[in-house]
């Protein structure tokens, strides 16, 4: 199991291979579908992301009316294929070093990881609850306009767990299974 | 309490069991396989993780995954029972549910983009009435996230990129053409829910009925039983594994079910259920209140 502290930086997540568990603590920017249409629109973003990591992911927040404080419910990953036109952007554009997700990405995702370092983080789809208890703290919240499932949440995290499925290296191991499992495939369907 | 009350409190209960507890039916299977995956792979990391998850929100309560997805209900009822009345009750405990965080803020106008935030819009809840000869009144529901819809798929036979025919073998075919393009994005490993024939509309609203069913159920039809058992076991040749890491678990089970086809079309409808196959039911006693759990 290896660690990814904050502040985060190229050099650490260059060190990251496919295969790798990793723990993240430190500060993370929920950011999924509508963030990045917005980013990718040329509108400013309200947080410096230079090196920082984004997290493909539309919790279940509650807002305690009392004391203003937000209170995440759930908060596992989204499927981050619909941001492969976007990523690699936001990557160049704003530094990135990090994305969390679900599902993987595609060769434009992987050309920008290796070109301006950053590393693709793969969280268990579903495990809301899990990824939940890891999150301490909801510090702000940008663009809430967008909807609650579409804003932009910083998340305080400890512990996050996740797998390196794409690395700074040129490696994805999507693009592996995709091969295998498309060979088996093939044998599979063969007419007898 | 009035019947009516007695109605919202049973369908406030459901929506709270089925965001926070998977059937045992489920379950069971979500065990065998964690079992099967070798010891230290990514694969089994992502099953105890997904073990975890399960644990956890059923203590809590809390929802299982942050997509509550779309609110798919299913009514049995016999004459006389209103429509109109249970839709309403319905749409209010969404709206409650939604205000405690059982349920994420998941309706979007699709034109302007708007979010009311209460899950309450056009098509959305999905209601399904069926009227039938008991006495009893039955509701049954799941939640189905978009990951997983996302994956979904219709073919229309013959498809010629496959050479499949419209025979079960073409059936087959596109059936695990599907399972490959998924590969890890509808939060494998899921389970299935096929249609074959029917019209569009038709086809994928039984593919989804298919969901209905107890994994451990046992199907009717020779043919289609048959067929559920090769899918489910070649699926698991192809090594996509959970969460797409690879590994020996693909799908966790294949419902198939059919519907007469006009002789010009053949369809087959593929809906993909995520692991967090979220689905209960209740039956209610004369007073609306709940008076067994189905699944």
């Amino acid at each position: 199991m290896k660690r990814l502290n904050y502040p985060f930086t190229n050099e650490a997540v260059r060190e990251l291979k496919v295969g790798d568990q990793v723990l993240i603590s430190g500060t993370i920017y929920t950011g999924r579908d509508a963030v990045h249409k917005y980013l990718h629109d040329k509108n400013e973003c309200p947080v410096d992301l230079k090196n920082q990591i984004i997290y493909h992911c539309g919790p279940v927040i509650v807002k305690n009316e009392e004391t203003g404080k937000y209170k995440v419910m759930a908060a596992g990953p989204t499927t981050s294929a619909r941001e492969e036109p976007y990523q690699w952007e936001v990557m160049r554009d704003h530094g990135i070093v990090g994305v969390i997700g679900k599902g993987g990405m595609g060769q434009k995702t992987l050309d920008g990881c290796q070109k301006y370092g950053c590393v693709y983080l793969h969280a268990v789809g579903g495990a809301a609850q899990v990824l939940a208890e890891n999150i301490d703290e909801v510090k702000n919240v940008y663009l809430e306009e967008l909807g609650a499932p579409e804003a932009i949440w910083e998340l305080e995290v400890t512990d996050f767990p996740v797998v390196v499925t794409m690395d700074s290296h040129g490696n994805s191991l999507h693009a592996e299974v995709l091969d295998s499992s498309r060979n088996i495939f093939e044998e599979l369907i063969k007419d007898k | 309490m009035t019947n009516e009350e007695n109605l919202s409190k049973s369908t406030f209960e459901l929506l709270k069991k089925t965001t926070s507890e998977l059937p045992s039916d489920v379950t069971k299977v979500i065990k065998e396989t964690k079992a099967r995956e070798n010891d230290g792979s990514t694969a089994q990391y992502a099953m105890d993780i997904i073990q975890k998850n399960l644990d956890l929100a059923s203590r809590n309560q809390r929802p299982i995954c942050q997509d509550t997805g779309t609110v798919l209900i299913y009514v049995d009822h016999p004459v006389g029972f209103s429509q109109k009345k249970f839709t309403q009750i319905a749409e209010k405990e969404i709206v409650k549910a939604t205000q405690a965080g059982f349920l994420r803020q998941n309706s979007v106008d699709p034109i302007t983009g708007q979010n009311k935030g209460m899950n309450i819009g056009p098509g959305h809840p999905a209601i399904h009435f069926h009227e039938h000869d008991k006495d009893t009144v039955t509701i049954k529901m799941m939640l189905k996230g978009g990951g997983c819809e996302n994956v979904g798929a219709q073919y229309a036979l013959p498809y010629t990129t496959l050479n499949a025919g419209r025979d079960l073998s073409g059936v087959r075919k596109v059936i695990l053409e599907a399972v490959l393009k998924a590969q890890g994005k509808g939060c494998s490993p899921g389970v299935l829910g096929v249609c074959i024939g029917g019209d569009r509309g038709s086809s994928f609203m039984e593919s989804k009925n298919q969901f209905l069913r107890r994994l451990d159920d046992v199907n009717g039809h020779k043919e289609l039983r048959d067929l559920e058992e090769d899918i489910l076991e070649s699926a698991n040749k192809l090594g996509v594994g959970p969460m797409g890491f690879s590994g020996n678990t693909t799908l966790l089970g294949c419902k198939i079910g059919m519907l007469n086809r006009l002789p010009a079309s053949y369809y087959v409808s593929i809906s993909y259920m995520c692991w967090a196959y979220r689905r209960q039911g209740v039956e209610l006693a004369k007073d609306n209140t709940i008076s067994k759990w189905i699944y």
